[in-house]
């Protein structure tokens, strides 16, 4: 996994509450066996006026210009803004597959979805919670303003508007520390076989049925 | 120990190890695996060169992808063939053992679980999608992970997670008649919201769900995820451990007795304390049809679609605007005036045996409305399919003008042939009624069997009670 320290980027508003995975990455592109390849379709139900497949060159596609990803001001954005609920629904990693693929490094909400937060640290995505009022201020500047970047530091936990405003963000410290330092959860795990084994063989003689 | 939630005891009796922050090692005794969110995952073990830690401990079936229609000629999509071809190889070469598309125990992966007796009370039991909360049903702790999370499961047979709060959604009383448990799921995430959940792991109870069958409570947690939360969660019971006995992987002799011993004790303690508590009377529940884009978007059959007028937050008021747009709804139209084109009874949901009767009773000796298009039942599992078929419940739905399908997830989200076309509007008895569920520009109508049936012979939405 790719460490994350600071992102200083450009910002994309995505004004829309409950966005689901289905939204995010629709079906049809689950189809595939590999990790990446999935920019080109992030919300491609809402980014194409024509219906996307797999294996569709989606340079010649249509692009519906009141979907605001395709915005020219917004190119490149790294910040994704949302509203609550942000990535609620299936568990697809495909989801922050797509949003990393595309580009975006950081996404701010005011809540999201359990499994896709987790999903996120697992891909070095970083998802933040502000409270709504923080959230809502953002939505005002990032609209508001052409070119509109956010400064993100998470050593710091803090999030730098244009204007100088500071916002302040929480974040589980042992999941800060894996995407600090780029640490695969797998590695660590396995530091414990030991503990491991002996779980198994104390649950094995405790409940032996869950072993046959 | 003091009183402990259900939650709790599940929790505790899987514990690896523990951090001092409280990032906890958690083992997870089954893992169910499909073949959309495993490919990569086997994949980056073979990359690292790692192999599953306990093979025994999984359990593979294709569904998503699958036709339902004649098996015999494959897989038409050739994409979707290797996403299957992929996990039957990945099974061969690993020795896990997995029901093929001709084996007749081949379903959902939510159907085939419990059906075998592969899900049982007391354990943690993960799958690489998130209506794995199902399985919570059994009084086990179940919950969706993604691919990363599959992998490592893979590697370790464990999970590293932090203990989520202890939410309990008590309903008392009796549901009404013709009032099922879908209606009461629907009722509660109609009462919490989608995100009501979010960050705790509830567990349902009362005298409404301790009068639910297995099917029943399998239907509420399988939605549990439509709340937000991770995992929903049912004692174990009677209903439990009778639903389980001589189910092929469930114990048997004396380790099923020392099972059951251990399984009784799967219950919140008295005075057990929850960080949060939510009441329902069951008996004001009546059948639910979803009118927008997200599961909370849900009023009673004898109610309106909802007017954004009405609506004081911004965010909300915007939501239902969007949801209606994409809906071709109009606010304050009765739900009974909603006219239908397809019908959809299927899904983790509501695809097994309970399901097909309880549709069956309502549509016997009628037949569907001239106005829709495609009427499709699609059993859970090739063995729901068989015992429907001994009781004679697919030649009523075959003469009531019905589809009789092969099992898989089909149209609760269209990765395989099934679909609406844009513009569509579909009855369905599955979880998820977001943008392009069910077909791009497909609208979904979330409703229980009897309430899908009764609107397939309807043409439109009616209350089931009273066709
Ligand atoms: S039936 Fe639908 S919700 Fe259930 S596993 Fe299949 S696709 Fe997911």
């Amino acid at each position: 996994m790719d460490k994350f320290l600071r992102v200083d980027g450009l910002v994309v508003p995505l004004d829309r509450a409950n966005v689901d995975t289905d939204a995010i990455i629709p079906k049809q592109f689950l189809k595939s066996i590999k990790r990446t390849g999935f920019g080109p379709n992030l919300f491609d139900e809402w980014r194409y006026l024509d219906h996307g497949e797999p294996g569709m060159d989606n340079s010649r596609r249509p692009l519906n210009p009141d979907f605001v990803l395709n915005q020219p001001r917004y190119h490149g954005a790294q910040i994704l803004l949302a509203r609550e609920n942000f990535g609620c629904g299936s568990s697809r990693e495909h989801a922050p597959w797509a949003l990393d693929d595309y580009g975006f490094r950081a996404i701010i909400a005011p809540s999201f979805a359990d499994i896709f937060c987790n999903n996120c640290f697992k891909n070095g995505l970083l998802p933040i919670v502000l409270d709504a009022a923080s959230v809502d201020d953002l939505f005002q500047g990032v609209t508001a303003t052409p070119g509109y970047h956010l400064k993100i530091d998470l050593e710091q936990q803090i999030i730098t508007a244009p204007n100088g405003m500071v916002y302040r963000f929480e974040v589980d410290a042992f999941r800060k520390n894996c995407l600090l330092n780029g640490l695969d959860d797998i590695g660590l795990t396995l530091q414990h076989v030991r503990e491991i084994k002996e779980y198994e063989a104390r649950r094995k003689s405790e409940a032996p049925w869950l072993f046959t | 120990m003091g009183t402990q939630t259900l939650y709790d005891k599940l929790w505790n009796s899987h514990v690896v190890h523990e951090e001092p922050d409280g990032t906890t090692l958690i083992y997870i005794d089954r893992h169910l695996v499909h073949e959309v969110t495993s490919p990569q995952a086997f994949e980056g073990l073979r990359l690292a060169g790692r192999k599953p830690w306990r093979i025994a401990s999984m359990l593979a079936v294709a569904d998503h992808n699958v036709p339902t229609t004649d098996r015999t000629q494959g897989i038409a999509d050739p994409i979707s063939r290797l996403q299957v071809e992929t996990l039957d190889s990945n099974c061969d070469e690993l020795g896990i053992t997995e029901f093929r598309m001709a084996d007749v125990r081949q379903g959902i992966v939510h159907v085939i679980g419990p059906e075998q007796g592969a899900t049982l009370p007391g354990m943690t039991v993960v799958c690489g999608d998130s209506h794995t909360s199902t399985h919570g049903a059994f009084a086990a702790l179940a919950f969706g992970i993604g691919t990363s999370e599959v992998e490592h499961v893979m590697a370790t047979q464990c999970l590293l997670m932090k203990k989520a709060r202890a939410m309990q959604v008590l309903v008392d009383g009796a549901l009404g008649r013709g009032v099922t448990a879908k209606d009461l799921v629907l009722a509660v995430i109609g009462k919490i919201g989608t995100a009501g959940g979010t960050g705790y792991a509830i567990e349902f109870a009362g005298s409404a769900i301790r009068a639910l069958t297995m099917e029943g409570r399998m239907t509420v947690c399988n939605m549990a995820i439509e709340a937000g939360a991770r995992a929903g969660m049912i004692a174990a019971d009677d209903t439990t451990i009778s639903y389980l006995k001589g189910r092929p992987f469930a114990p048997q002799g004396e380790l099923w007795d020392k099972a059951v011993g251990y399984w009784r004790t799967l219950h919140s303690d008295e005075g057990a304390q929850f960080d949060k508590v939510v009441l329902l009377d069951a008996a004001e529940i009546k059948p639910q049809v979803t009118w927008g884009t997200s599961p909370e978007m849900v009023v009673a059959v004898d109610g309106n679609v909802p007017d954004p007028a009405r609506e004081d937050d911004p965010v909300k008021r915007g939501s239902i605007e969007l949801s209606l747009k994409y809906m071709g709804l109009q606010p304050n139209t009765p739900i009974t005036e909603i006219q239908i084109d397809k019908v959809f009874i299927g899904s983790c949901t509501n695809a097994r045996i309970e399901d097909l009767r309880a549709a069956a009773e309502v549509i016997r000796g009628k037949h569907v409305a001239a106005n829709v298009k495609l009427a499709m039942a699609v059993p859970g599992s090739g063995l729901v399919k068989q015992q429907a078929e001994r009781e004679g419940l697919d030649k009523i739905f075959v003469e009531a003008g019905f589809e009789w399908r092969e099992p898989g997830c089909s149209m609760c989200l269209a990765m395989n042939a099934d679909r609406l076309e844009p513009g569509e509007r579909c009855a369905s008895t599955s979880n998820r009624n977001f943008e392009g569920r069910q077909g791009p520009g497909g609208r979904t109508h979330l409703v229980s069997p009897e309430m899908a049936a009764a609107a397939a012979i309807a043409g439109h939405f009616v209350d089931a009670r009273n066709l």
